[in-house]
């Protein structure tokens, strides 16, 4: 028999992975041999495991990008870059989720083993440079989700959210994957530097390439929750535990839109000519609707879920926009968006109290009285969300317009800059609630702030404000990792 | 030879097809679905792809429909009650023939000259050994992916049924 040739296999490139997914199995392990009391420790064990994949991935980072596993995976700043984004709202998910799961009786080491099982998906799908890799940790990262928006099961919305999510969900990845199994027939390859060659050379077939491009385009447009693919969007993001929520928006996110942008920029340059026109309107819509959507919520968690789609569309400006610029932009954004957007969630489930979910924004009445700093912390948070100086959403946003109007595109600088007017309205509505109506007059037991609460408060205040006022190093930080794209 | 199999079992799937469309039992819909995949499985055959052949039938066959009708016994669907509406069944009759008719200039699109014959594929394209072979040294990162995949989709589907919460 002729011998296999073994391709090159550098394990040292997937330890970040590698490390997440043996700390999701110890999870698992003392969940079911230690002793049923005090469980606040598997949480924290999960933090140490992210803890040290973020080392892991920062050693990496310094390298010249380089693949592993026959062009399968690759090392680069700009994956390294967006890793440490999905660790970063991994880490922070955890420690909101510690105190609110004890409260809602779900704090099992099976939920700390799903967030790090999708977090390692999500590592996957941001350094993967063929379609394959890109799916699979894709799915690992969606299975994951899924099961976790419905973990408090008791819960009639948390199930609606599970089972939403995972049926439009589901079906966008057949969108995904039929695209993929077109661009293959077309080009001969998975791998996108590979597809690149065949298409700038012309030999595909077109008619299958244009068809399996904009499948593709669904399906990330679904995973990053673009208009008109948004619709999932609010009632997972509302039914789905609190800390899950916080998890999604941020981690998920980022990845899916790594992604995104390494298979455009990287397999379809060539054709940007013809795909730019269409993020184009998939960014002024997503922006608008989310935006318009957003003025007519009374509920925090749907507030900022449709928030979320807009910050979504902002993003797709700065891929609109591309190069160098661009591509530094978004990956400022969404690493601001992180600290900012999980900030937030992590005070919602602090008024949120022990076993219901007070997030109608009457629950947020006369709070700035009683709760001075935390109502302070909010405050940040949402002005930075709104992008008001000089907090880092002001400087994420001015970024990415910028952006887009050093690459002519005016128009889609100007509705953006509109959009993030129209955002500021309901940002401050729940700011004002907060400070100038009285609280009901109900008695309401006083709010618990766990340590590791504060703990997440204090990161997501210095990510807000610091970013804001010393963007430089980080931007030139996104700015190099772009360059070993 | 080959066109001939190949034509008795295209319509037999389209036949089986029809049948799972147009009949009324949910069980008998999901047992002609399982004729469908086995052509399925044949044209595979055809097309050199001996392990995906095989899969078909183990994993579409055998697991998925067995999964269709214990859902079906399990939910105790009963006949549909009255008789089909045939307003509906022409819509849908015309709605597949649009479709035809989008496909048709489409596959004139897609032919693509001197790669009818398969050229340009190795000799163990589609074998067990060949896919074996790609799965453990060019595809192995995917595959150990997967291995995580499956263990989360595990540990969430005892999480969402079986766990004890308090």
């Amino acid at each position: 028999m002729a011998s296999i040739p073994v391709p090159d296999i550098s394990l040292g490139a997937i330890a970040p992975e590698i490390t997440l997914a043996l700390t999701a199995v110890v999870a698992l392990m003392l969940e079911v041999f230690a002793e049923k009391k005090g469980r606040d420790h598997i949480a924290y064990i999960s933090l140490v495991g992210v803890i040290v994949a973020c080392f892991i991935t920062f050693r990496l980072a310094g390298d010249p990008s380089w693949t592993t596993f026959s062009g399968l995976y690759v090392v680069d700043r700009f994956g390294q870059f967006f890793k440490l984004i999905c660790l970063l709202g991994t880490g922070m998910t955890i420690l909101v989720s510690v105190k609110y799961n004890k409260d809602e009786g779900i704090d099992n080491g099976e939920y700390y083993a799903l967030l790090l099982f999708a977090t390692s998906g999500m590592l996957f799908m941001v350094s993967g440079s063929d379609m394959i890799t890109i799916f699979m940790g894709l799915e690992v990262m969606s299975i994951s989700l899924y099961a976790l928006a419905g973990y408090t099961r008791k819960r009639a919305r948390s199930n609606e959210a599970s089972v939403k999510y995972f049926i439009l969900g589901s079906l966008s990845t057949a969108f995904l994957l039929y695209g993929i199994a077109l661009i293959y027939g077309s080009t001969g390859s998975t791998q996108i530097d590979i597809i690149a060659k065949a298409v700038s050379s012309g030999s595909g077939v077109e008619a299958v390439l244009d068809l399996g491009i904009v499948m593709l385009m669904i399906g990330f447009a679904f995973k990053v929750s673009a208009v008109p693919f948004h619709m999932w969007t609010p009632d997972v993001y509302q039914g789905a535990p609190t800390p899950v929520t916080a998890f999604m928006s941020a981690g998920p996110k980022a990845a899916a839109f790594a992604a995104f942008f390494r298979v455009f920029n990287v397999a379809f340059p060539s054709l940007q000519a013809d795909w730019w026109v269409i993020i184009w309107i998939l960014a002024v819509a997503t922006m608008t609707v989310g935006n318009v959507i957003a003025l007519l919520q009374n509920d925090v968690k749907r507030m900022l879920a449709y928030s979320s789609i807009a910050h979504a569309g902002y993003i797709l400006v700065g891929f609109v926009a591309g190069g160098a610029l661009g591509s530094s932009a978004i990956m400022y954004y969404m690493l601001v968006y992180t600290f900012m957007n999980i900030g937030a969630f992590a005070i919602v489930t602090v008024v949120g109290r022990k076993g219901e979910e007070k997030t109608k924004f009457s629950d947020f009445t006369g709070l700035g009285y009683r709760y001075p700093l935390m109502a302070v912390a909010l405050v940040i948070f949402l002005f930075s969300l709104a992008g008001i100086p000089p907090t880092a959403g002001f400087v994420g946003k001015f970024y990415i317009f910028m952006a887009a109007l050093k690459h002519g595109y005016v128009y889609l600088a100007v509705i953006g800059v509109v959009n993030s007017v129209i955002s500021i309205f309901y940002y401050l509505r729940l700011s004002v609630m907060m400070y100038m109506q009285d609280e009901p007059g109900e008695d309401l037991p006083p709010l618990v702030f766990a340590p590791s609460l504060i703990a997440v408060m204090i990161v997501a205040i210095y990510g807000s404000l610091w970013l804001g006022i010393m963007p430089a190093g980080y931007i030139s930080f996104a700015q190099s990792a772009f360059l070993a794209l | 030879m080959e066109l001939l199999i190949f034509y008795m079992f295209a319509i037999v799937s389209v036949a089986f097809a029809i049948f799972m469309i147009v009949a009324r039992k949910p069980v008998s819909s999901a047992i002609s679905l399982i004729g469908v995949m086995f052509c399925l499985a044949v044209f595979y055959v055809l097309l050199n792809a001996h392990l995906i052949a095989a899969l078909q039938i183990l994993v579409y066959a055998g697991a998925i429909m067995v999964l269709f009708l214990f859902v079906i016994m399990l939910l105790n669907l009963r006949e549909k009650q009255g008789a089909i509406s045939y307003h509906r069944t022409a819509l849908q009759l015309a709605g597949v023939a649009v479709f035809c008719a989008l496909l048709v200039p489409f596959m004139s699109m897609v032919t693509i000259p001197g790669t009818s014959g398969g050229a340009g594929v190795s000799a163990d394209f589609g074998t067990t050994a060949g896919v074996g072979k790609l799965l453990y040294t060019d595809f192995l990162l995917p595959f150990e992916i997967a291995s995580i995949l499956l263990l989360a989709a595990l540990v969430g589907a005892v999480a969402l049924t079986k766990l004890k919460m308090k």
